[in-house]
């Protein structure tokens, strides 16, 4: 660049529309099915019913945040269990760890909301404005009635699918029926419409206009992937110790040698990033795998062997351009880094499942009243207070029987009752005082701490749970 | 992205051992944000209060102030609240005792009174402090632990000269009025302290005791409620239960004084600051 000092160049590039063309193949195939399910879970789940008997809500999947609980079909997790839910994010964040060391930017090409959402969006443009060269003859004409007929429907279409996701988003937050209802009635609260619109506004912005800038600039994953991947990590490339030297038309006959690529810019014209794989890796690169599909096509056409583009690794590209065979794809996946990262994952999950299932639909929690640690009855009785944090974690209402054990004599009382036994609501949580008290004279009244295990035992079901605290006396 | 040859950029003209730096313009994205919180400053000081002047700011179009929210806020509460403080106006406090939802709302009122007015002398914890203001959590109550009297006593106060209703009752200086003499003192001291375990039957100080403490103290030193005077067989002793503590209470009296809260909380207040004190372990 030959730079004028006088005039600064221009630093800050606008976007270049990128208007990705129509292809057929099985990575797009593939592409389709995974968006399918993916919209599908994310529209479907708040619907599904699930029966939790007549105190609890009957939807299978819930973020009740005003009642601090979290449904998933059979397991429900109070907001005190929520290490739960830091599990299963480790258990993601290694996931894609694993992912990411064995198959490259793999989330980013398929599954990420950000490439699925802008696949259904091109799809719509595609749909209403016809295929890349019909939009980019469009792009460049002035507007006029049809120019803005087309636009406006795109947009109109692309701003209802904007809405059902963000109305699809509120639905995991309430109960889905009453607040479809409640919705269109103008019955919801504020913040659901709030994010309703948010959300309609980002898929609207994010998924029509910014697109693959998300990914360039906004996504930090982008970055982070160049430390996850190594030279054994399958990736999209392009075999250019194949392919090169490309040339075409006349210019082909006259070459000599010439290599399989024809330049017909099939890879680059379906990029939905619009980037040339030709130039080898790059950031912008999400491995959607589309580039495959449009080169294939043409390999068949002109009669040469598929995969001039293909996924393969930088480990066998040195293999391959030095004539040896490349490592059969499962012993790229299957190494001791993905084996290390799977057991890591594994054994997480195993902790969470067994800590679901040893779980008990009782519990308590014990805090001693250390405000005044101890007092004085009239008889001279030395009595501690506690609270008690008493859970219910089942569907019916339920009573608490309290109880304690000690080496030393000590009695336990609920306060404003002579009874032992406390009543607790469904899926409540009670917090009791209780009294525990140490005749004048013993040993407990009058020495500095005394263990004390209190019990709590759930009439019904007979569960037991139990919490160690101290008893303290005068000194 | 085409390779940029930054050599021949201009630069600021500032040098650090070799290190230059570019003359570039900010981005384009961060201009437009730096001119839209520009946009929004002026909006908002039009919109809020924002310009001080002379005597007071401007009040902003929208009329929003942070103590008015507040005084919303409040009326909101209690405008929910009224139904509840209502049936406490209403209800008697024995009735309150026994309804779980006006028993679970009066705790909550009557805590956050407790921690307000209560607290400065009682302690947080409403332990008191020996020697000057008397442990709620335990049984022993000078005027009664029933729910009714705990209200009378918060309600018109102790000794409390400006309510008419208030507490009375006032135990002689025997030694700084000159009834008895500091051996009279020392006997019957003796003789208060063996209350609580064995009475020393038959000694001066019985004899003493029964002359000059018992119409108040009782024969049995039980203690009198209505009349505000403690039970001297327990094991709590406000002002102390060793004999030279004994021996000061004797000589020159004791009277702790409390404020009469009917004219500084509202009924309904006060009801749920009896609820709460009577359900914190030491209600009869």
């Amino acid at each position: 660049m030959s730079a004028d000092t006088s005039q600064p160049p221009k630093l800050f590039e606008a976007r270049e529309p990128i208007f990705p063309k129509r292809v057929s193949g099985a990575f797009r195939r593939f592409k389709w099915w995974i968006m399918a399910v993916t919209l599908g879970i994310y529209y479907l789940t708040p619907w599904i019913r699930w029966d939790r008997g007549p105190n609890l809500p009957d939807q299978a999947v819930l973020v009740d945040l005003a009642n601090r609980r979290f449904y998933f079909f059979m397991i429900e997790i109070w907001s005190h269990e929520f290490y739960f839910v830091a599990g299963l994010l480790i258990m993601a964040g290694l996931g894609l760890f694993l992912f990411t060391s064995a198959l490259g930017r793999v989330w980013c090409g398929y599954a990420c909301p950000q490439t699925v959402w802008t696949d259904l969006f091109i799809l719509v443009e595609r749909w209403i404005e016809g295929d890349r060269n019909a939009r980019i003859r469009l792009w460049r004409q002035k507007y006029d009635l049809r120019k803005w007929r087309l636009r406006l429907t795109k947009w109109f279409v692309w701003l209802m699918i904007a809405v059902a996701t963000g109305g699809a988003w509120v639905f995991y937050f309430a109960d889905a029926p009453t607040l479809l209802v409640d919705l269109f009635t103008g019955q919801a609260a504020f913040v659901a419409y709030a994010s309703v619109a948010v959300l309609t506004a980002t898929t609207f912005v994010f998924g029509g206009f910014m697109r693959e800038q998300i990914c360039i600039y906004a996504c930090p994953w982008p970055r982070i992937q160049a430390a996850m991947m190594d030279e054994e990590t399958i990736t999209v490339a392009y075999r250019d110790w194949r392919g090169e030297p490309r040339s075409h038309g006349k210019k082909r006959d006259a070459t000599e040698p010439h290599g399989d690529c024809i330049d017909c810019n099939a890879c680059v014209a379906v990029c939905p990033m619009g980037i040339d794989i030709r130039d080898g890796q790059q950031m912008e690169c999400i491995t959607c795998a589309l580039c495959i599909d449009a080169c294939d096509e043409i390999m068949d056409k002109i009669g040469k062997p598929r995969g001039l583009i293909d996924y393969c690794t930088l480990g066998d590209e040195v293999r391959e351009r030095a004539g040896e065979k490349p490592i059969p794809a499962w012993k790229h996946i299957i190494r001791p880094r993905t084996i290390l990262y799977t057991v890591l994952w594994a054994g997480i999950g195993i902790a969470l499942i067994v800590g679901l299932f040893i779980r008990s639909d009782i519990e308590m929690t014990v805090s001693p009243i250390r405000n005044p640690t101890f007092i004085t009855l009239s008889d001279g009785t030395v009595r501690n207070a506690y609270d008690v944090r008493l859970r219910n974690k089942t569907g019916d209402n339920r009573d608490f029987r309290l109880s304690l054990t000690s080496e030393a004599p000590l009695r336990i009382r609920v306060s404003g009752t002579d009874l032992l036994s406390v009543p607790v609501a469904a899926n409540e949580t009670r917090v009791q005082r209780i009294f525990i008290e140490a005749k004048p004279g013993t040993d407990a009244a009058e020495t500095h701490a005394t263990d004390v295990t209190i019990w709590v035992e759930d009439l019904g079901s007979r569960e037991r749970d139990s919490v160690e605290t101290l008893f303290n006396g005068r000194n | 992205m085409a390779k940029r040859d930054d050599d021949d950029y201009p630069t600021t003209g500032h040098e650090w051992d070799g290190i230059r730096e570019y003359d570039k313009p900010m981005p384009r994205w961060w201009v437009w944000c730096f001119y839209a919180t520009i946009v929004f400053a002026i909006g908002y000081t039009i919109a809020y209060p924002a310009w001080p002047g002379i005597t007071g700011a401007t009040q902003g179009v929208l009329g929003y102030s942070t103590r008015g929210a507040v005084a919303e806020d409040i009326a909101r509460y209690e405008a929910q609240n009224a139904g509840l403080i209502s049936q406490i106006n209403e209800t008697e406090l024995s009735t309150i005792l026994e309804t779980p939802e006006l028993l679970q709302f009066a705790n909550a009122g009557g805590a956050a009174v407790f921690r307000n007015n209560c607290s400065q002398c009682h302690g947080a914890g409403a332990a008191g402090a020996m020697g000057y203001y008397p442990n709620l959590l335990d049984d022993d109550w000078l005027w009664g632990g029933e729910v009714e009297q705990i209200h009378q006593t918060i309600a018109h106060g102790i000794r409390w000269d400006e309510d008419w209703d208030t507490r009375l009752s006032m135990m002689p200086a025997f030694g700084v009025d000159g009834i008895l003499n500091d051996a009279e003192i020392e006997a019957v001291a003796d003789y208060v302290i063996s209350l609580s375990s064995s009475p020393a039957a038959g000694t001066l100080g019985e004899t003493l005791y029964l002359d000059n403490c018992a119409a108040c103290h009782m024969d049995n030193g039980m203690g009198e409620v209505e009349l505000g005077a403690p039970n001297l067989t327990d094991a709590i002793w406000l002002y102390g239960g060793d004999k030279a503590s004994v021996v000061e209470t004797i000589t020159y009296s004791r009277a702790g004084v409390m404020p009469a809260w009917a004219d500084r909380l509202s009924e309904a207040e006060v009801k749920q600051v009896a609820v709460y004190v009577h359900s914190l372990g030491g209600g009869q």
